[in-house]
């Protein structure tokens, strides 16, 4: 058809926007990741700072509400030197009365330089990156159920930080899959990094079958699942889908898919467990095995922060 | 009253499937003279004017059964006249309008008015559908012998799903009384609120899924109750390769059933959304490659009577937003024609069977639906002279912003469609001519 360039790479399939992980090349994948690895010492010294955004200015325009993904933006642009402007438009643009597009028109007349953009809908950054002033980069900060690139890129740091070899591993993501983005993010690094096996685990409400187009190996049985994988994401579940017509009751839910001990043990001794966060602990994970040797979720915080200076930086050193 | 001659044409009758050089001419509203070769009655014609058409296609109007005008709705715009030059531009002069306007058509004074201001614009001839029930509720029924009386050709849900069997059996049988016609998108209320076909692109991209079972439970349901009420149905827009087996299996079974698909599923799928392209925002969803050819096969072969260019005005700001947000729909009348000829050329059918797809096959649905006789219907002497004359080989390129109609939003944006109106007559009056 027409104009089906992926509309994050510019002439010379260079990262311009991060909008999604889907298309992007691996070499693209390993540079950010190695960028990343450069700023972790930044973020350990006790001047926090690198001047690469100085003067430039990073507007978080976050239409659904999340303190905690705003939160690491804000820090990683500020590590960088650049300038913060938080807008919490919580509700969609629509519901606001000013469209999405005429907000974008009015910040860009602000000089906007990057805009990081949380969305409820699937796709709405993509329409943002279309029609913002060309100079201006957006990254994805988690559109609909689409995707959360950063988040899948800062997951992908921790797990080649711990096994270092992606083409030897099994990775089994765990929960609510059709409604994540952020197991769309995993699903694609992953089969971009080259990872052997995916396992997509869960009930078939929140497991379809027509994820198998997405190159992943469906369980619907959590001790097959887990068996002797090296890596376990187990991805949050969503207050409103605790019961209805998805699951019957978290209760419930926790006994069937939920981590525990008995079940990690399953997996490889050395497995490590991670998870995007903010954590339901005795819904789909026990405490004990969120405090537990095996877990990386803290540490993925801490690289999600030198992951997002990487993607900041990479992405404003590039020209449309 | 003028009288006019069309010369040098190709005259093609899809109805017979003659395609043959000839002449025709004019009168009083009615064909008078169907020439093929040389007759000499032509000479005695007295034309007001003479049309050299230059090899020109001349073929019966287009017909259209599922057009949205926006009005009631939208008076203050003056969309009806804005559409309605459309159709003629695309060479339609008879349309089906549904009843999803605002307010709905469920009165007998809203139909009188539509159809008042209609006839006044002098373009193609509309044909409301009137609600089937009250307010599209789908709760209590509408009058519908006094919306039929108003000039209503059949009863329609329009694309919301009754949720209440009950009220769609009662529904049904209350047409069935009649002898009404009730045109049906089967569609299950619960599964197919979704904004795109499930499968992989929309696992892909994360938008919410219509499975197929949504349009073949619905089916299903409303072969059932045909069975049972015995009511006549048009099935609209059917999309799936599924949904067309159970249609092929009901008519064999003798159903009194008619169908039609739009340009949209005919050439498109799901892939054509790309990076979350809204012009692809349709209803129904795009789907798969599969169901695609299934709906060329089945128009081909005529388990589908008709293509429609499921018209449905949507102004410019109702696009850009996010895909799910954005507003459904895409304008369709003047790239009717374009769409049958690109399908007809690809799948080598003939001109004349290729056309029988948006004049006689179509036109065949209405008249049942309005219960009059098919009778001198299409390129036959005494016929009603609702002519569309086209060249064949002149071909264009698709561009919202040079369109008649003000709704710009096409997935066929940049296409290239071969075929260029250049008249259309309605009962023998010039509705249409292209400029230069």
């Amino acid at each position: 058809m027409f104009g089906r360039r992926n509309p994050q790479l510019n002439a010379n399939d260079e990262l311009i926007h991060l909008l999604s992980i889907e298309g992007l090349p691996q070499a693209t994948l390993q540079h950010i990741l190695d960028t990343a690895g450069t700023f972790l010492s930044v973020n350990e010294r006790d001047v926090k700072k690198v001047p690469l955004l100085r003067g430039k200015s990073v507007f978080n325009l976050f239409f659904e509400n999340s303190t905690r993904t705003r939160t690491t933006f804000e820090i990683a642009a500020k590590r960088l030197s650049a300038d913060v402007i938080n807008l919490d438009i919580a509700r969609s643009s629509t519901a606001k009365g000013e469209s999405l597009l005429d907000t974008i028109a009015n910040l860009s007349a602000m000089h906007a330089d990057m805009f990081v953009v949380r969305h409820s809908e699937s796709g709405a950054p993509y329409l943002i990156a279309q029609h913002c002033a060309p100079h201006v980069h957006v990254v994805n900060a988690g559109d609909g159920r689409h995707s959360h690139p950063t988040q899948g890129l800062l997951d992908m740091y921790t797990i080649r930080h711990y096994k270092h070899d992606f083409t030897q591993l099994t990775v089994a993501i765990v929960g609510d899959i059709v409604h994540s983005r952020v197991a769309r993010s995993d699903i694609h690094a992953l089969t971009t990094l080259g990872v052997p096996e995916i396992r997509a685990v869960g009930p078939k409400t929140l497991v379809p079958g027509d994820l198998r187009e997405m190159g992943v190996r469906v369980c619907h049985d959590m001790a097959e699942g887990v068996r002797d994988a090296d890596v376990i994401i187990m991805l949050r579940l969503q207050n409103e889908r605790m019961s209805g017509a998805m699951l019957p009751s978290a209760g419930e839910y926790f006994k069937t898919f939920g981590l525990d001990a008995a079940k990690l043990a399953l997996a490889k001794p050395d497995a490590i467990v991670m998870h995007p966060g903010p954590i339901n602990r005795g819904v789909e994970i026990d405490s004990a095995v969120v405090d537990g040797q095996q877990s990386v979720i803290l540490p993925q915080v801490t690289f999600g922060i030198a992951v997002r200076m990487a993607v900041m930086s990479i992405i404003a050193g590039n020209s449309p | 009253m003028s009288r006019i001659l069309i010369t040098n044409a190709r005259v093609v009758d899809p109805a017979s499937g003659r395609d043959d050089p000839g002449a025709v001419a004019l009168d009083g509203g009615r064909i008078a003279i169907v020439a093929r070769g040389h007759d000499p009655r032509l000479s005695d014609f007295d034309a007001t004017r003479t049309i050299d058409a230059r090899g020109a296609v001349v073929v019966p109007g287009l017909v259209d059964l599922a057009a949205r005008l926006g009005e009631p709705g939208s008076e203050h715009t003056g969309l009806l006249e804005s559409e309605l030059a459309a159709a003629v531009a695309g060479g339609v002069t008879s349309l089906v309008c549904p009843p999803d306007t605002d307010p709905v058509l469920d009165e007998p004074g809203l139909v009188t008015m539509l159809k008042f201001r209609a006839r006044n614009l002098h373009r193609a001839r509309l044909y409301p559908l009137g609600a089937l029930t009250q307010g599209l509720k789908g709760e209590a029924l509408t009058e519908m012998a006094e919306l039929r009386e108003a000039g209503c050709v059949g009863f329609s849900h329009a694309d919301v799903a009754i949720r209440d069997t009950l009220v769609l059996h009662r529904a049904l049988q209350y047409a069935a009384t009649f002898g009404y016609t009730v045109w049906l998108r089967p569609n299950d209320a619960w599964l197919g609120n979704g904004v795109a076909a499930k499968g992989p692109l929309a696992t892909r991209l994360g938008l919410s899924g219509v499975p197929v079972l949504a349009e073949t439970i619905a089916l299903a349901t409303i072969f059932e109750l045909m069975r049972d009420t015995g009511a006549r149905v048009h099935l609209c827009r059917l999309s799936s390769a599924a949904g067309i087996e159970l249609v092929r299996a009901a008519k064999a079974e003798g159903l009194p059933l008619t169908c039609d698909a739009s340009i949209h599923q005919l050439h498109l799928i799901d892939v054509d959304i790309g990076y979350f392209d809204s012009a692809m925002r349709l209803v129904p969803p795009l789907r798969q490659q599969r169901d695609r050819d299934a709906i060329r096969a089945a128009l081909a072969d005529g388990t589908i009577d008709a293509l429609v260019s499921d018209h449905t005005p949507v102004m410019e700001d109702a696009k850009h937003l996010p895909f799910a947000e954005a507003e459904p729909g895409a304008t369709g009348l003047e790239l009717l024609l374009g769409a049958a000829l690109k399908w007809g050329e690809a799948t080598k059918l003939g001109m004349a069977k290729t056309l029988a797809v948006v004049t006689t096959r179509p036109a065949a649905v209405l008249a049942r639906s309005r219960g009059v006789a098919e009778s001198r219907q299409g390129l036959q002497e005494g016929a009603a002279a609702d002519l569309c004359v086209f060249a064949a080989d002149e071909s264009w390129t698709v561009d919202g912003t040079t369109l008649a109609s003000r709704s710009r939003h096409t997935p066929f944006a940049r296409y290239e469609m071969r075929g260029r109106v250049h008249f259309t007559f309605v009962a023998g009056a010039l509705a249409y001519e292209a400029a230069g």
